[in-house]
């Protein structure tokens, strides 16, 4: 018998995840490219990048996540200042020393204003590699919105056709909509398993798990997501003695999966958290069907998508989502993880502060950098935050 | 000569035609039945408020002249104390600080806002200083989005300036909700027409300063006429200012005399100035007997020497046209290295001078490249890092050795017309 029959247990897939997010180079893309004609792959930037439009164009949409703790800043350091994110440094270097060769070209966003200037800087260093920046719209109350994005989108598809030789028609992009929507709805699930029973599944765990999405095609990924439901749902565990937490903050630069697991051991079930936003970025699925699937996901992403300090969407509060967040989680309370130097961030927290005060729900603030290494200190921190609560 | 006294008739009437200005924003903070709007410098649409008869208050502006009458840090330091980090731009940080601590400022008391207006012209941090200033007082904030230059043309496609006019249709709309009258089109068209002329005669003036001797400090002395630029452009009086400012300048420019008593030094300045510590920057130049000859900060409102003029006949869509491709913060870095270019060039300049500001990462995030692109170019270029509001992001003594250790290297060498300085 076939062991790849057999059930995979939660400890396999994630320990299958975290080798392959390990792993430098972008190896499953390329095999994938090599799979079949007019394929391509391009690194998107975080935060949110409309996956399925490079998708229905033959271009694998993969996950740019910054240069981890393992790597090294020894050339984008004279170019970005000390004041400026790592992942803005580090994905300058991992372009330096030819780790994005791999790739065909990148797309950054709108999201900040060093974000904002790598996708110049990048295009100067690399004249060779098409680089594509997608203006999301920040007025969220203008009814021209959606079609102003639609627009941009259909400009963004014509990018991508150039990469891969080969335009999409609407019916790729139904279908690439419908396997993204298969990736994003298992997530949800995932995540309301952790919400519901954060015993059964450790963020250590989930984390990967989304991460990995970064590098493989959406069919696989939706496969593994899947069989990690599965796992998980079925797994055995006893409830801890730990407090619920919402986590926020941690959209862009990621932090290191120490980090992570740091957090879970000083004594917290992170029970939501914005790690990587952008994989499940819509509340729901994104209509498949209609006559303009383009404007359908431009439509999503203002109006049915999650909350980010990148989106600005003044409609609502990002201060009073966070605090319903919280309360909809049923948390004990809120950690406030930020990159350090990250702009989008640190401008969110006063607000969360003052709306977490009044609502009378603790939280915690801290920084990371994605090049830590040591965390003793953080979780030293985590820890006296939690049994200041647990022993109040 | 280590210091500069050099004040025209021009800096008097600017600090005149302020005043005004700045009695005008406390008028109405104390009931003057006038509204006030915020908005943003960065390519802003004043016109379209003149046309309604708003005032419109910049946030920016105030929060440098804290900087300036080294009154900031207080302000920061309390915004600091609500959770703004330390890392977070410090225009902002002074802005609410000053907010939350009623609006007194030395030079006048910033009025409640009518209309939070957004526009929204590259910097990301707008967004979040609006959103917070929204959040904090209650009124829904305007967004006014301006999609970024991207693509290669370096121009707004059809598709933008369609979405930015709509837009601009809807603010009207709300313009016309805070004020209970319709849009006057004939007023409208008259603020653009002074914009218009006040534009042109800014594009004049910074053309003189490829005169040898340079006028005027294209830095130093710009600043002062930028805020008439921006607080009173579309009126009678900000067109008077620069009737005034052009007349003094010419003279000077056809007398062959400077800001300084010898020109030794012509350079580009690129990045915002260190507001509370200008002084001890300019001199830190002027010892040198160096002249900024073209800045790019004094386009980040609008870029007018390279072509840009509004147009009565099409008001709104010249008002577009200057949110969307004609300042400086809304063109991608790459479009300021050519700009930069321009002003080597076409200005005459040997060498550039980069000021790094922490604060403002839409001009400072990537400065090491641009050095390095411009140093490979030949061009001797020079980095030097402080803020343009938090006061304590400045090292005199470092920032001085640097500087005179630049040009001491740029004296004795070779410029690219191949004659030592």
């Amino acid at each position: 018998m076939s062991t790849q029959t057999l059930p995979q247990s939660i400890e396999a897939i994630v320990d299958r995840c975290d080798r392959l997010i390990e792993e430098p180079g972008f190896a499953p893309a390329v095999a994938w490219k090599n799979a079949a004609p007019n394929r391509a792959a391009i690194g998107c930037f975080p935060v949110y990048t409309p996956a399925e439009v490079f998708y229905a164009s033959g271009v694998l949409p993969v996950g740019l996540a910054g240069g981890g703790n393992r790597m090294e800043i020894a050339h984008a350091d004279s170019r970005f200042q000390s004041f400026i994110c790592s992942i803005i440094k580090s994905t300058l270097e991992q372009g330096m020393t030819g780790l994005l060769d791999d790739l065909d070209g990148v797309v950054f966003h709108s999201i900040c204003d060093p974000a904002r200037n790598l996708a110049s800087v990048y295009s100067r260093n690399f004249p060779n590699t098409p680089v594509e920046y997608i203006h999301f719209p920040q007025n969220f109350e203008a009814e021209e919105a959606p079609r102003y994005l639609r627009d941009e989108y259909e400009r963004v598809a014509l990018f991508a056709a150039e990469l891969s030789g080969r335009s999409m028609t609407t019916e790729d992009l139904r279908a690439a909509i419908h396997i993204y929507n298969r990736v994003r709805d298992t997530i949800r699930r995932l995540y309301a398993l952790r919400r519901d029973s954060p015993h059964l599944l450790r963020t250590r765990e989930l984390y990967p798990l989304v991460r990995v999405g970064h590098l493989l095609p959406p069919e696989e990924h939706a496969e593994l997501l899947a069989d990690a439901l599965h796992a998980a749902t079925t797994r055995e565990g006893r409830e801890r003695d730990r407090i619920r937490v919402v986590l926020t903050g941690s959209f862009c630069e990621q932090p290191p999966l120490d980090l992570i697991a740091a957090i879970e051991d000083a004594g917290c079930y992170l029970v939501d958290d914005d790690f990587l936003i952008g994989r499940r970025w819509f509340t729901g699925d994104v209509p498949e069907n209609t006559d303009d699937p383009l404007f359908a996901l431009a439509e999503a992403y203002l109006d049915a998508s999650l909350p980010s300090p990148v989106k600005h969407d003044m409609r609502v509060s990002p201060a009073r989502l966070l605090v319903e967040r919280a309360r909809s989680h049923r948390a004990d309370a809120v950690i406030v993880l930020c990159a350090k130097f990250c702009e989008p961030s640190l401008f969110a927290y006063p607000t969360y502060r003052k709306a977490l005060q009044e609502a009378g729900i603790p939280h915690l603030f801290l920084e990371f950098e994605e090049k830590m290494w040591m965390f003793d200190r953080i979780k030293g921190e985590i820890e006296t935050f939690v049994e200041s609560l647990l022993f109040d | 000569m280590t210091e500069t006294h050099y004040q025209g008739k021009l800096h008097h009437l600017q600090k005149e035609l302020m005043s005004e200005y700045y009695a005008a924003l406390t008028a109405s903070a104390n009931g003057s039945g006038v509204p006030a709007a915020y908005l943003l410098i960065g390519g802003n649409p004043v016109e379209l408020l003149r046309a309604f008869d708003i005032l419109p208050v910049f946030p920016e502006v105030n929060a440098l002249q804290l900087a300036v009458r080294k009154q900031s840090l207080p302000f920061i330091q309390s915004a600091e104390f609500m959770g703004y980090s330390s890392d977070n731009c410090a225009y902002v940080k002074a802005d609410i600080g000053m907010y939350f601590g009623g609006r007194q400022t030395p030079f006048a008391t910033i009025p409640e806002p009518s209309l939070l207006l957004c526009n929204y012209v590259g910097c990301n941090v707008y967004l979040d200083w609006f959103g917070h200033l929204a959040e904090f007082t209650g009124q829904s904030a305007f967004q006014l989005d301006i999609p970024f230059i991207r693509t290669a043309s370096g121009k707004p496609s059809k598709e933008d300036i369609a979405y930015v006019l709509r837009q601009l249709h809807h603010l009207i709309g709300r313009c016309e909700e805070i004020t209970g009258r319709k849009l006057d089109e004939e007023k409208l068209r008259e603020a653009v027409r002074l914009s218009s002329l006040t534009g042109d005669l800014w594009a004049k003036i910074k053309h003189l300063t490829k005169r040898t001797p340079a006028p005027y400090d294209a830095y130093f002395d710009s600043v002062t006429m930028m805020a008439p630029l921006y607080c009173l452009r579309g009126t009678p009086q900000g067109l008077e200012f620069f009737e005034t400012a052009y007349a003094e300048l010419l003279a000077k420019a056809e007398a062959g005399v400077g800001p300084l008593e010898k020109e030794r030094f012509r350079y580009v300045i690129e990045g915002p100035p260190p507001w509370p510590h200008l002084r001890a920057f300019r001199d830190m130049f002027s010892r040198w007997d160096a002249v900024a000859v073209a800045s790019t900060y004094s386009t980040v409102g609008g870029l007018w020497e390279f072509g840009f003029t509004h147009d009565p006949d099409h008001p709104l869509e010249s008002i577009a046209r200057h949110l969307l491709e004609w300042n400086l913060t809304n063109r991608n870095f790459l479009q300021r290295y050519e700009q930069i270019e321009r002003y080597l060039e076409e200005w005459n300049a040997n060498a550039l001078i980069i000021h790094s500001v922490k604060s403002c990462r839409l001009f400072s995030a990537g400065q090491g490249d641009m050095r390095e692109y411009f140093t490979k170019r030949g061009v001797p270029t020079l980095l030097v890092e402080s803020d343009l509001e938090d006061p304590r992001y400045f090292s005199e003594a470092q920032m001085r050795n640097r500087i005179d250790a630049f040009f001491e290297s740029i004296a004795h060498r070779p410029t690219r017309e191949g004659v030592t300085a």
